[in-house]
């Protein structure tokens, strides 16, 4: 079931090959060209003065000391940006954000002016010599006591707004989950807190801004997981100066690791393209690691407060979740436009529920701005984690076994494709299968047997189930779109005359091998070797417009987009090999490379034949050339689903949770590349591990960040994560041209609560309901203590 | 992350680097494997206006036994003692803390010496060289001088080092028959500094303990010698009964700080389970069961 034989040949490597990586080639020499090996003659290097208050009016900003150090050329304060009216912002969210502040600051770490100097020790320089006289307000950090009556209201630039709240968002049917609950035999409650988190991807942000003033061109190499959409964000933000779209380019190079954190638009690089504009010399922003911590977008601080309701039988009938989501000062996430939750919605998760409904509240606290979604399409995280949790806990109150209860609510693989309660079409799914096939590759039932000879003896193990699914690939017109720009993404394919090809995709690459899965999807399609298929993307002066890569949308949309444009040329070369055969188009057959007269398969022409023609011997009549192009508007999104079991044993004596073992069935539908398949798997488990049991970002009660650094901002390493044990079913979309449905989440998405629900397991009898994560040693030490059970 | 501005020089000897010290004054830092330094001056911490770079004179890594003791030169890497056979035979908690300091790329360059020292209490070398019974050879302008480890830190960055002194040798006592011992940290990843570690040394007669070291890191604003826990181990029989009650004492010598590391009951808790998870382990190390 897993691997279906490919149809192409390994030379032509089509899908299923698992052929290497072509841009490993340079990565793994040091060739690769990220933002920060943009060096330009006469370039200018910016450094950013930030806060150290989280909330304090800004009474003074002395720059003469730091105009003083010689090679620091300007220092760049919110007033100079006024002039421009660029102080301000939007968000893609339709909030505003500021650039550089006038009145006050409203997080720790926020910037609050820059300076501009001839390298970038001088820089820094000239930042410690800028003085800035605060003087603090009172703090908002606690987004319920922020959504409280006479709390101290933070957006005061927000004419008449009178409290913090941003938004209220509600989804399903409200009285029938009511009433299901009223009736219900068991209802199970438990608030769960998804934390702050930073993707703290490997290259920080940055950009290099070049204005040339002779021919009013803007180009901007950039950290954007997004380009084309920035381009038309800062056409519409900044036409007022002159700035017209055709004049702006942006250039995406190598990017070492995007995750959310790079969709939006950070204060950095518009002060840059200011900075340049003012001086019409190039300048480098380059983020440090502490910056990048401390005020790059941030994920997850969802507060979620979950029921269910079900029978003793172990049916689950309704679910609700009532939220609080943490924005910090502005509302930055990046959601599709008319779901500012994201895809949060998607928490009736694997199951056939009756009844559920959902709301959730955002507030505004002193803390940086965000909401991405990292690893993971809009809010998909925190409703799997949320769900997981919750069937988790139903399983044990009714004494049920935790996969015998996901088994028995699943939906059925013949009850797709399965509308949810909250609107949603799955596509495919055999949600059974993946948990059968988990539960025998960790030897579940021997695992139950283990655990309960350790209990007898006071050790303390557990196993965890996540029986996922994911919703991924936005999306379709009528209902996704950032800023009003739907989010279809798209191809420009064009054949060479040797046969050779070329294709440039409007989604950005950020470390997933698009360079090598988008050439595999043409060589499918067309029998041209993948290794003849040049990809690039991000840059928006070539590459055909589209809205990035992030959300597992590149596969689903973009790859259906180079699929299309692939048949597209087919269906030209088969008019041109008709032509060259002197037979009729109906008489042709298509094996991956060539046409061939049906019944006579000597009689032939290759695609590279084709090609050729095409540009020496085009049929009369038709243009010459062979290109084609596809912008794919996806008629749903993809559901791509998983079962992970997870084995952790705990140390008394010091809390320490231990990944004994791991074990991850995925599903993502038709696979492309295995090797790359895996890959992304082992990464987002690794990612799915560090805020299950590592990474957090709190603030203490002054707003200070707690973790701001990688000394505490624990990012696992190789040493921490365990051997993963991966395996996969194969259930294709139905919908997408080569069945595919993405894959670059569903590790990250699917993992966090296959760990807090072993490490649970593990401390139930003694009465633990849940812990929430980041689950650390000093945690869970003082529930053993507590139950009288530490060493 | 951009440090200020600063000097720099690579003296050939020792006797240059030390008239450089002199010249320089509190102005100057020494950098060795710089895992300690450099950070402090990328986040501005530390401004040193003169850097004096010791990596260029030769003859100042080693480790060998000789005069009673084991010797480990000024230059001498993390690395390098992990790698040693005879560490590795002969001193397990010197093993078991080399191979515990930061990561391999940090162990690459950071040194035993410049561990000591930088005298962060979170450190590893500091209590492991407490309960081995160490001392330090200090070089400076008058000749070399030696301060027994328990006489060397002074409080948090501070030793009894003067400015114009450079750490040059490290000796620990060749251990006597039936000794063992062993470093246990807890840390939160890998390359953390420690939430608590507990380093012990013990030797064993007839079945009971005839000396004692134990060493605590990063539970005190200095790394602790567990006295009164050494105490109430000495001319007692190696038994269940005695390791629990000094690691009880050890853990009440404990002097920690609530921290992202974790509240002082369970940092305490931690020096107890430690204690005695290492007496077990360095037992075992000393009747040569491991
Ligand atoms: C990521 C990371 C993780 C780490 N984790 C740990 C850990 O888990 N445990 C741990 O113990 N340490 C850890 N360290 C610190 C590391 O071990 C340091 O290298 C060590 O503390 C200092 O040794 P050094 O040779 O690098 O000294 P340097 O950084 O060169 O110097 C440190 C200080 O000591 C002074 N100094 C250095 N050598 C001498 C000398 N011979 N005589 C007099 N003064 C001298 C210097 O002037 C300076 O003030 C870590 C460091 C990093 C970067």
């Amino acid at each position: 079931m897993s691997s279906t034989t490919p149809r192409t040949s390994p030379e032509v490597g089509g899908m299923g090959h698992s052929i290497k990586r072509k841009e490993d080639a340079r990565f793994l020499r040091g060739q690769g060209k990220f933002v920060d090996d943009v060096k330009l003659p006469g370039m200018l290097y910016l450094d950013i003065v930030r806060s150290p208050y989280a909330h304090a009016k800004i009474t003074k900003i002395d720059t003469s000391k730091a105009m003083a150090i010689p090679g620091v050329l300007a220092v760049v304060t919110g007033e100079l940006l006024k002039q421009y009216n660029l102080h301000w912002m939007p968000t893609l969210m339709s909030d505003t954000q500021m650039v550089l502040p006038v009145e006050k600051v409203m997080h720790q770490g926020q910037e609050v002016a820059a300076v501009l100097a001839t390298s970038r020790y001088i820089a820094a320089d000239g930042v410690q010599a800028v003085e800035v006289d605060y003087e603090p307000l009172p703090v908002v950090v606690d987004p319920f006591k922020a959504l409280e009556p006479g709390a101290t209201v933070l957006r005061t630039d927000k004419e008449g707004k009178t409290d913090n709240h941003i938004w209220h968002w509600e989804a399903g049917d409200k009285a029938g989950t009511e009433q299901a609950f009223a009736q219900a035999e068991v209802t199970v409650k438990q608030d769960i807190y998804i934390p702050r988190i930073n993707v703290a991807s490997i290259e920080t942000c940055g950009c290099v801004a070049h204005f040339n003033k002779t021919d009013g061109k803007l180009t901007v190499w950039m950290t954007t997981q997004a380009p084309h959409a920035i381009r038309t964000v800062f056409a519409l933000v900044a036409g007022h100066v002159g700035l017209s779209e055709e004049k702006i380019r942006i250039i995406s190079p190598d990017i070492g690791g995007g995750f959310g954190g790079k969709v939006p638009v950070y204060p950095g690089y518009v002060i840059a393209v200011a900075a340049s504009v003012l001086t019409g010399a190039p300048v480098k922003w380059i983020e440090d690691r502490i910056e990048n911590l401390q005020a790059s977008s941030f994920a997850r601080d969802y507060h979620i407060t979950a029921e269910l309701a079900g029978k003793k039988d172990g049916t689950m009938q309704a679910l609700r979740f009532k939220t609080i989501a943490d924005h910090g000062y502005t509302d930055a996430a990046a959601n599709p436009s008319k779901f500012p939750a994201g895809l949060f919605h998607i928490a009736t998760g694997s199951y056939d529920f009756q009844h559920a409904f959902m709301e959730v509240d955002a507030a505004y606290t002193n803390k940086p701005p965000g909401g991405i979604a990292y690893r993971c399409s809009f809010r998909v995280t925190e409703a799997v984690h949320a769900i997981e949790r919750m069937v988790d806990i139903f399983a044990k109150d009714i004494g049920m076994d935790p996969a015998d209860l996901r088994k028995k609510n699943f939906i059925k693989p013949d009850q797709f494709p399965y509308k949810s309660q909250f609107g949603f079409e799955y596509d495919s799914g055999n949600y059974i299968g993946a948990l059968d096939l988990a539960m025998k590759r960790i030897g579940y039932d021997d695992l139950r047997k283990e655990q309960a000879e350790k209990r007898a003896k006071g050790e303390l193990m557990g196993i965890g189930i996540s029986s996922f699914t994911e919703i991924v690939g936005a999306g379709p017109s009528k209902h996704y779109d950032i800023l009003g720009i739907k989010m279809f993404d798209s191809c420009e394919l064009r054949i060479h005359p040797t046969g050779k090809a070329i294709a440039r995709f409007g989604t950005k690459s950020q470390g997933q091998g698009h360079e090598t899965t988008y050439a595999q999807i043409i060589a499918e399609e067309l029998g041209i070797p993948a290794e003849h298929i040049a990809v690039e993307e991000g840059d928006t002066d070539t590459a055909p417009y589209g809205l990035g890569t992030y959300a597992s949308r590149s596969t689903p949309v973009a790859g259906a987009a180079g699929a299309m444009a692939a048949r597209k040329v087919r269906d030209k070369a088969r008019k041109i090999a008709a032509y060259l055969l002197e037979v009729a188009e109906e008489d042709l057959d298509w094996e991956p490379g060539k046409f061939f007269v049906k019944g006579s398969p000597s009689k032939s022409k290759t695609i590279q034949e084709c090609a050729f023609a095409a540009y020496t011997n085009n049929p009369p009549g038709m243009e010459p050339g062979l290109e084609a192009v596809n912008y794919y508007d996806p008629p749903n999104l993809t559901y791509p689903f998983g079962s992970y079991i997870c084995v952790v044993d705990i140390d008394k004596g010091t809390g320490q949770v231990k990944v004994r073992r791991f074990v991850a069935v995925d599903d993502c539908g038709n696979i492309i590349n295995p090797m790359i398949v895996d890959g992304q798997i082992h990464g987002g488990l690794a990612m799915g591990l560090a805020p299950a049991l590592y990474e957090e970002i709190n603030y203490d009660a002054d707003g200070n960040i707690q973790g701001g650094s990688l000394m505490d901002y624990l990012v696992p390493t190789s040493m921490e994560t365990p051997s993963w044990e991966t395996d996969k079913t194969c259930t294709p979309s139905p919908h997408h041209p080569i069945g595919a449905k993405g894959v670059g989440e569903s590790a990250t998405v699917g993992a966090p609560p296959a760990i807090a629900n072993a490490v649970v397991d593990a401390l139930w009898h003694l009465g633990v309901r849940h812990i929430d994560i980041p689950i650390t040693p000093p945690k869970v030490w003082a529930l053993l203590k507590e139950k009288g059970v530490a060493e | 992350m951009i440090p200020a501005s600063f000097d720099y020089s690579s003296p050939k000897t020792l006797s240059e680097a030390i008239s450089l010290l002199q010249q320089h004054g509190a102005d100057a830092k020494i950098l060795s494997g710089g895992q300690s330094l450099i950070p402090l001056m990328k986040l501005r911490m530390a401004a040193p206006k003169h850097v004096v770079d010791i990596n260029g004179i030769d003859g100042l890594a080693y480790i060998k036994e000789s005069g009673g003791f084991l010797t480990i030169g000024a230059l001498t890497r993390e690395a390098d003692v992990d790698a040693s056979q005879l560490v590795h035979d002969r001193y397990p908690l010197l093993a078991d803390t080399a191979g515990v300091i930061g990561d391999p790329l940090v162990r690459n360059l950071a040194t035993v010496a410049g561990n000591l020292a930088h005298a962060d209490p979170a450190n590893d070398h500091p209590a492991t060289m407490l309960a081995l019974g160490a001392s330090v050879v200090a070089t400076g302008p008058k000749g070399a001088r030696t301060i027994a480890i328990s006489d060397f830190f002074t409080g948090i960055f501070t030793t009894t080092l003067a400015p114009d002194e450079i750490l040059t040798e490290i000796r620990v006592p060749m251990p006597q028959a039936g000794s063992g011992g062993a470093y246990l940290k807890v840390e939160r990843k890998v390359g953390d500094f420690a939430a608590a570690a507990v380093a012990v040394q013990i030797t064993l007669d007839g079945g009971s303990f005839t000396s004692a070291g134990i060493g605590l890191t990063n539970v005190g604003p200095m790394p602790i010698k567990a006295t009164r826990a050494e105490k109430a181990l000495v001319g007692k029989p190696a038994v269940e009964s005695t390791i629990v009650e000094a690691a009880r004492i050890a853990a009440e010598e404990a002097d920690p700080a609530e921290d992202l590391r974790g509240s002082v009951d369970y940092k305490r808790s931690l020096v107890r389970v430690l204690t005695a998870r290492a007496l077990r382990l360095a037992i075992t190390r000393a009747k040569g069961e491991h």
